[in-house]
């Protein structure tokens, strides 16, 4: 699989028939490598989620199409693709281990097989402490912990997340970016990131792409070249800063641009 | 995200064109159902629309109607406004004094859930037939819901009003004054409209038992006289205040919570 | 002891006092006994009259009722919720509806039911099932509305046919609010069937409050109505207590 994209979207656009006629996003060309991971950040509205939507096979494009391993999304998600939202998602009324084991349900998978696969990813987002609590007894971070666990058992080729740190402090997310990059760097999976936060895309991903204010396009793409074993720490790094700079440079006349309109 | 605002603004202009004459709709079929179950009973049981109306309109020109309307009226205000001003002080009382509250609350709760109905005789052999009877029903219904109402709205006070009034260095009744009451207002005041609604049953139910003069006895009246349009016309009236309150008070209750969304 | 605990005990303390004081009074003459009786006299009262036999025909008569207009008053109340909230046009027309529904006091309908339908059961049952779906279809439809949009894109990603989105998504969503639904419609066609029966009915426990107190036998009287007080008191007790270990589940432990 390498060398071939394992997503691909080609000349993607989305509308909103009115009146009046939307045009949310695109158009939108990109392909995404088997194993990379891969942020986009850019201002609120630009249609970032609609972009995530599109991927996951949640909505369909208006033109322009979509293929995940080779194949054409139409409408309908995928084998093989993990989402992790913006909202918390996990299920109030099932326990940590429910809440985990649920992906499963519909899997095949034998009771042993399945409750190992459940211990494994609720050890490997540390969770093992709470595992009989329910999700009104965690803090936001756990809850979100608990949501990449679910997704983690089914073992996805692709994992999604749409603004998972939004709702959580600054430490927290860091920590969380830690995370996400032992996890990224465990299941060989590729990631695409969803952000507004420029620190957390640039220290993260190998490639970001920007976009631009609605409807959204690429108006760049930065190549990170962190090595593959990164944490949080390279943010010490001479070239988190150049990043960064790069980002937001490209980044603020949109970000004004939605701002102005929003006023 | 974006996507389910975008999609909402359409659907909701394309409902804006429906709900007016959806509205004509429901009101015709209901019409329609009461006619047609007149008919079927061949007036027997309830009068149809039209005659009822008719009934109704020579009804109001009679100043017997106006009397048991006025005996209704009379008890009634006594009664909601025994209800809502005793609900509003055991309210604010159970609410600021916590335990209190705590005790009183499963108590108060459990009396609503009570066929108060029962307890009607009782209501009776203390206070006698006629106006004290009445109002008693009256309050009996109305009072509870309103503590209830207030009781919850003193207790879902974010605390951090309470924090600013002592910042600000208000007296007692300057914090009441300025800010519990009108933070509270919201719940108070739909506390006041089922109060309202269950004062008013309670009055009604009392002079179908228990008194010689107002609309609730004229209702049991027209059964016993089995004079049909009477009882239909009866009916229509007490339904058409009922709702006519009931939507006034919503409109108010629905603009102090406007003002309450924009402030908090 | 807990928060929790002292105030039932105070509470159990203050109703314990009242009933003593009652009874006191009672005795002692300084409330006259026919208008009141003491509360001793009122559970002899009840305890004679279930043991002699003499109110099981009643009570079979107004369980019965309360029960079905109870079962039917959620079968459909849960249906209509279901469908209002299905179709926007259908819930903008309902809303205003709902709303002002119980601000129509529903007994005035039910000389009229009487004289549709008869007297006996039907009615009755009628009148039970008129105040109790409104509040279910009320429940159902906050119920549904709780349901956080992320939850319906979560069963897509997990690619859940529409069935068992519902079983496994919805429902145990919507669950408290249906609880609370069912509730509210045990309590509310407790409340309608016994008005109606001792409005306007030849059986039933709401009739014979009515035709002791109509008799001058006060005695009877409050027997039975401590026999219903407690019935209602304790059934809406244990669904209450019972919601509330649902609720505690899931909000903040």
């Amino acid at each position: 699989m390498s060398g071939e994209a394992q997503v691909s979207l080609s000349e993607v656009v989305r509308r909103y028939d009115g009146p009046p006629v939307v045009q949310a996003l695109g158009p939108i060309s990109l392909d995404i490598k088997c194993g990379e991971f891969f942020s986009i950040v850019g201002p609120s509205g630009c249609g970032k989620s609609t972009l995530l939507d599109v991927v996951a096979g949640l909505v369909r494009p208006s033109s322009g199409s979509v293929r995940f391993e080779g194949k054409e999304l139409h409408g309908e998600v995928p084998d093989g693709i993990g989402v992790v939202f913006q909202e918390d998602s996990s299920m109030p009324w099932l326990s940590v281990r429910d809440n985990v084991a649920f992906g499963l349900r519909t899997s095949g998978l034998s009771k042993q097989e399945a409750a190992t696969r459940v211990d494994h990813a609720i050890s490997f987002m540390g969770l093992s402490q709470f595992a009989g609590h329910y999700p009104a007894q965690l803090s936001g971070g756990m809850r979100q912990r608990v949501c990449i666990a679910r997704t983690l058992v089914l073992k996805p080729r692709l994992i999604l997340l749409d603004e998972p740190f939004g709702a959580l402090d600054q430490q927290t997310r860091l920590l969380m970016g830690d995370e996400l990059l032992r996890l990224w760097r465990e299941t060989g999976a590729t990631v695409l990131l969803i952000t507004h936060a420029l620190d957390e895309a640039a220290m993260l991903s190998d490639r970001v792409g920007v976009m631009s204010a609605r409807p959204g396009r690429f108006i760049d793409m930065v190549e990170t070249g962190w090595p593959r074993d990164r944490d949080s720490r390279v943010i010490s790094d001479a070239q988190f800063g150049a990043l960064t700079a790069r980002l937001w440079s490209s980044l603020r006349a949109e970000s004004l641009k939605t701002l102005g309109r929003a006023a | 995200m974006s996507e389910l605002s975008f999609d909402n603004t359409q659907k909701l202009s394309a409902r804006r064109h429906f709900r007016a004459f959806d509205a004509i709709v429901v009101v015709l079929l209901m019409l329609t159902l009461w006619q047609a179950i007149g008919s079927w009973t061949q007036g027997v049981a309830v009068s149809p629309p039209l005659p009822t109306l008719v009934y109704l309109a020579g009804l109001l020109g009679t100043p017997m109607f106006w009397a048991h309307a006025a005996a209704t009226l009379e008890a009634f205000l006594l009664a909601f406004v025994l209800s809502a001003l005793i609900g509003l002080l055991l309210g604010l009382i159970f609410g600021i004094r916590r335990f209190a509250g705590e005790v009183a609350e499963p108590i108060l709760a459990g009396f609503y859930t009570i066929p108060k109905v029962t307890l009607y005789p009782v209501v009776l052999l203390l206070f006698g037939l006629g106006m004290s009877a009445k109002v008693a029903f009256g309050v009996m219904h109305g009072l509870v819901p309103m503590t209830l109402f207030t009781l919850g709205a003193v207790r879902n006070l974010p605390p951090v009003l309470v924090r600013t009034a002592r910042v600000m260095r208000l007296s007692p009744g300057r914090t009441m004054r300025w800010i519990l009451v009108p933070a509270c207002l919201p719940d108070i005041v739909n506390g006041l409209r089922i109060s309202f609604s269950l004062s008013l049953l309670g009055v009604l139910i009392g002079e179908m038992f228990s008194s010689q003069r107002g609309l609730g006895f004229l209702l049991v009246n027209g059964m016993a006289q089995h004079n049909v349009r009477l009882s239909t016309a009866v009916v229509t009236v007490i339904v058409v205040i009922a709702i006519a309150a009931n939507t006034l008070m919503l409109r108010l209750d629905r603009r102090f919570a406007r003002r309450s969304d924009t402030a908090g | 002891m807990t928060r929790r605990h002292a105030a039932l005990f105070v509470r159990i303390a203050i109703l314990t006092s009242l009933v003593a004081l009652l009874e006191i009074g009672c005795r002692l003459g300084f409330i006259d006994t026919l208008t009141v009786i003491a509360p001793s006299d009122m559970v002899a009262s009840m305890a004679d009259q279930i043991r002699s036999g003499d109110l099981d025909a009643s009570i079979v008569t107004t369980f019965s009722t309360i029960l079905i207009a109870f079962a039917l008053a959620v079968v459909l109340g849960t249906a209509l919720g279901a469908l209002i909230h299905r179709f926007a046009r259908l819930r903008d027309v309902a809303d205003p509806l709902l709303a002002s529904y119980y601000s129509v006091p529903t007994f005035i309908f039910y000389p009229l039911l009487v004289a549709l339908l008869g007297l006996g059961k039907a009615p009755l049952v009628v009148l039970g099932i008129l105040s109790a779906t409104p509040a279910v279809v009320i429940s159902t439809l906050s119920g549904l509305d709780s349901v956080a949009p992320v939850l319906m894109k979560l069963a897509r990603v997990h690619r859940l046919t529409p069935a068992r989105t519902l079983t496994w998504i919805v429902l145990p969503a919507v669950m408290p609010h249906l609880f609370t639904g069912f509730k509210l419609a045990l309590s509310y066609a407790l409340i309608g069937v016994i008005a109606g029966e001792f409005i306007l009915s030849g059986t039933g426990l709401g009739y014979a409050i009515s035709y002791a107190y109509q008799s001058f036998d006060n005695r009877a009287m409050y027997g039975v109505m401590l026999f219903v007080l407690l019935v209602a008191v304790t059934a809406n007790g244990i669904l209450y207590v019972w919601e509330g270990r649902l609720a505690r589940r899931r909000s903040r432990g």
